[in-house]
């Protein structure tokens, strides 16, 4: 019984905490990708430096604050500076969006296009970040650094393996629920959420309704800047930030909001912590647990690591292919332009 | 008409700019850029196929090169004997029961029942890893514990030896079309499964291929090294210093009143620029008349309309594939070339903004579906890539002239200079697709 506890204690230490925090960061992230698939109908190459500036934005704010005093005492002064880290986010999108997206969806263009545009923007954005703050590491994260240590939790139970919850974590998990219950009753039961899934719907028959696009579109932008920076600041105060980090977390996001179904925001949040779930278990050493489990003589030899850390990246492409193959629009049903 | 002036203006412009570099700053950093433009413009050449002939959004262009880079490897090392006799027949072994174990769970799930497949499938998966793992990684970490300093991989097939593999140099060229192989091999894996897809799905699925790739290329280290890079890789053009010891070839830049060291860093340079020219010229050609052809046409008519081009009776997916593997294999050619130019793999430096992301802007700038214009595009494009850097440190230097010494703000600028470089090409790519959407030198 001790042993099937201590099982699940390392379980939980390795695989569950870091897996949950992870997949919410990736929620988001594909939330907001997912809702410009949605609404402007292209898939947005640039979501991973969005988010590289938000995040940007709210470090300096951080920094800011600090300087100045103010603090949040056990919580991280980013917490605090989440507002101005989104204001600079959304004065970015909204300005991109008027100086670039804007022209090409008055003329229709096809959405190959818009994502090949994305990637000029990508580049700006990319470029931008680092010649604002640099390319290296950036910590930014202060206050308490655990909710309950891994020792704490050890003389708490007495069992030989200890728990240990990083207040990161913690403050993750609540700010992507309190967000997305935002966002969904901000979907499903406001006037402008309304017309959102309408145009989302069909564009045509939104617009023959009185649904103006440009107030839907500069809407999205608005929710996806904030949403890209919470992702990001979160992913930041959990990690670290860097620059290119950021540009790669495109990959496991687009296939989150792939696996779940692009276009639905539902699947976004599933198929983040599915590709969480999946990329920490499969890269996880899995003696540790099963020394526990099994009996003595069973113990394994290997680590039972099913692939190393570094091919993490393979683990969320293998999902999305094998998702792909069998259900093309993803889990949820997603929309396909 | 026009079309032709505007060629011979913008490519004549190319030359103008390259030569000016060398004239203003130094002929080997003209030339620097002239073998890196050829390169880039193979590359281009390849994306152009694939996206410019047939519409198909490829963004795993690193990984092709990756692969390339790989080939001059396996090629052009001498084999590490002890680390074969430690685990070579191990590490093919464990490969071999991979691939069996792929294969047959693929044939598997086409043969067996319905209810019974998916079970059939994952024993048979299951199984071939757990033999794959058992035969594998032992071999492989006895090969890794060979001389990790000095080798610790497996080599390549250079009869040189080790002590002898450079005056082989020559056989690095055959590591170009080899290097094409591995891409299309590759290529041909990843449009079995994700062709059919929609395009921003097979955007994706390419992009994490290309991933993969380097993941690998990073961490095999039986196979790469891995992070400890493998350098001095031979090559197909004479050495500087044998260059220098040759008493005919001192006197010969004496006569062209040149120093043997500048002399022989030119040399060695044409010969590459002479190369890549002549394997840049072969591409081109073959692709012109390619696009020129009924195949041609073919694909122009189900990039443009894939319906009405199935309807015809012209099998897309078939067509598809063979182009995606066509474009990949002339991009793993290009980073076949890359490597040998380089004499070294190294495998954390390949960024996918730099080796994919860069290659789409010279495409799209030159003009997609035109040949000539993604060559026009890989040359300019490179030019700026590699200019923008000194001209942005100027340009830092004029805006901070006012500022005192030390302010932190101008220091803050004159460091982050080298991020102008991002910035220019997000500024060209939009630029260009907003005021000339089809390029400088637009499809035919």
């Amino acid at each position: 019984m001790i042993d099937f506890l201590n099982a699940l204690v390392v379980l939980g230490n390795f695989v569950l905490v870091p897996a949950i925090a992870y997949g919410s960061q990736l929620a988001l992230g594909a939330l907001g990708v997912t809702l410009i698939y949605g609404i402007l109908r292209f898939s947005n190459f640039a979501h991973g430096d969005t988010m590289a500036m938000g995040t940007m934005g709210v470090i300096f704010a951080t920094w800011w604050l600090q300087s100045l005093g103010v603090g949040l005492g056990p919580f991280p002064t980013a917490l605090l500076a989440l507002p101005f880290g989104i204001a600079f986010a959304v004065a970015l999108t909204l300005g991109t969006d008027r100086l670039v997206y804007r022209f090409y969806r008055a003329q229709r263009a096809k959405p190959v296009i818009l994502v090949i545009v994305s990637m000029g923007v990508m580049f700006i954005y990319n470029g931008l970040t680092r010649f604002i703050i640099g390319p290296s590491d950036q910590r930014f994260s202060d206050g308490e650094r655990f909710i309950i240590s891994a020792r704490e939790f050890k003389q708490m139970t007495g069992l030989r393996e200890g728990l240990a919850i990083k207040t990161t974590q913690g403050i993750t998990l609540v700010t992507a629920v309190v967000v997305v219950a935002a966002l969904f009753w901000f979907l499903n039961r406001t006037r402008t959420g309304k017309s959102m899934r309408a145009y989302s719907d069909n564009e045509d028959l939104a617009l023959l309704s009185g649904i103006s696009p440009e107030r839907v579109v500069m809407v999205t932008w608005l929710i996806v800047a904030a949403l890209a920076t919470i992702a990001g600041t979160l992913y930041g105060l959990d990690k670290s930030f860097k620059p290119f980090t950021y540009f790669q977390l495109l990959l496991p996001i687009f296939a989150a909001a792939i696996v779940g179904g692009l276009g639905n925001p539902l699947g976004a949040i599933a198929g983040g912590y599915l590709i969480a779930f999946s990329e920490v278990g499969i890269t996880y050493a899995w003696k540790k647990v099963l020394r526990y489990l099994l009996p003595e003589n069973l113990e394994p030899s290997t680590l039972m690591q099913l692939l190393g850390v570094e091919y993490k990246f393979a683990v969320s492409f293998a999902l999305l292919v094998v998702v792909l193959l069998f259900r093309p629009t993803g889990i949820f049903k997603g929309k396909s332009v | 008409m026009t079309d032709r002036v505007r060629t011979v203006f913008l490519f004549g412009l190319v030359a103008v700019l390259i030569l000016g570099t060398g004239v203003s700053q130094s002929w080997n950093s003209a030339l620097g850029i002239l073998n890196m433009g050829l390169i880039s413009a193979i590359m281009a050449l390849g994306v152009n196929l694939q996206w410019g002939f047939a519409g198909l959004f490829n963004v795993g262009i690193m990984g092709m090169v990756a692969l390339g880079g790989l080939a001059v490897v396996l090629v052009s090392m001498p084999p590490v004997p002890d680390a074969w006799a430690a685990g070579g027949l191990g590490a093919v072994a464990g490969l071999c029961i991979g691939a069996a174990t792929i294969t047959l769970a693929i044939l598997a799930w086409s043969r067996l029942p319905k209810g019974w497949r998916g079970w059939g499938v994952a024993a048979i998966l299951i199984v071939g890893f757990v033999f794959y793992r058992m035969i594998f990684a032992p071999s492989t970490a006895a090969i890794e514990a060979v001389n990790p300093a000095g080798t610790g991989y497996l080599g390549g097939i250079n009869p040189g030896g080790s002590d002898n593999f450079k005056a082989w140099g020559w056989i690095t060229i055959l590591a170009w079309p080899l290097g094409g192989a591995l891409a299309a091999g590759a290529a041909w894996a990843i449009g079995k499964t994700a062709l059919g897809l929609r395009s921003d799905y097979l955007a994706i699925a390419t992009l994490g291929i290309a991933e993969i790739v380097i993941a690998v290329l990073k961490n095999e280290d039986w196979l790469t090294r891995g992070v400890k890079n493998v350098v001095g890789l031979p090559r197909p053009v004479p050495y500087e210093i044998d260059l220098q010891a040759n008493a005919g070839f001192v006197e010969r830049a004496a006569g062209l009143g040149l120093d043997p060291a500048t002399a022989s860093t030119l040399t060695v340079k044409l010969g590459y620029s002479l190369l890549f020219t002549v394997v840049l010229l072969i591409l081109l050609v073959l692709a012109q008349l390619a696009l020129k052809s009924p195949w041609g046409r073919m694909m122009r008519a189900i990039r443009d309309n894939e319906v009405s081009a199935r309807a015809m009776g012209k099998d897309v997916t078939a067509r598809h594939l063979q182009i995606f593997i066509l474009g990949s294999a002339i991009c793993g050619v290009a980073g076949a070339m890359l490597t040998t130019l380089e004499a070294q793999l190294t495998p954390a430096s390949y960024q996918p903004l730099r080796f994919t992301f860069l290659i789409w802007v010279m495409v799209i700038v030159g003009g997609s579906g035109n040949n000539l214009g993604a060559v026009l595009g890989g040359f300019i494009i490179w030019f700026l890539w590699v200019q923008v850097e000194p001209a942005g440190v100027w340009l830092m230097h004029i805006i901070t002239a006012g500022m005192p010494e030390d302010a932190p703000l101008r220091e803050h600028l004159l460091a982050s200079t080298q991020h102008m470089r991002l910035l220019t090409m997000g500024a060209i790519l939009l630029l260009v697709l907003r005021f000339a959407p089809r390029g400088l030198l637009p499809e035919r």
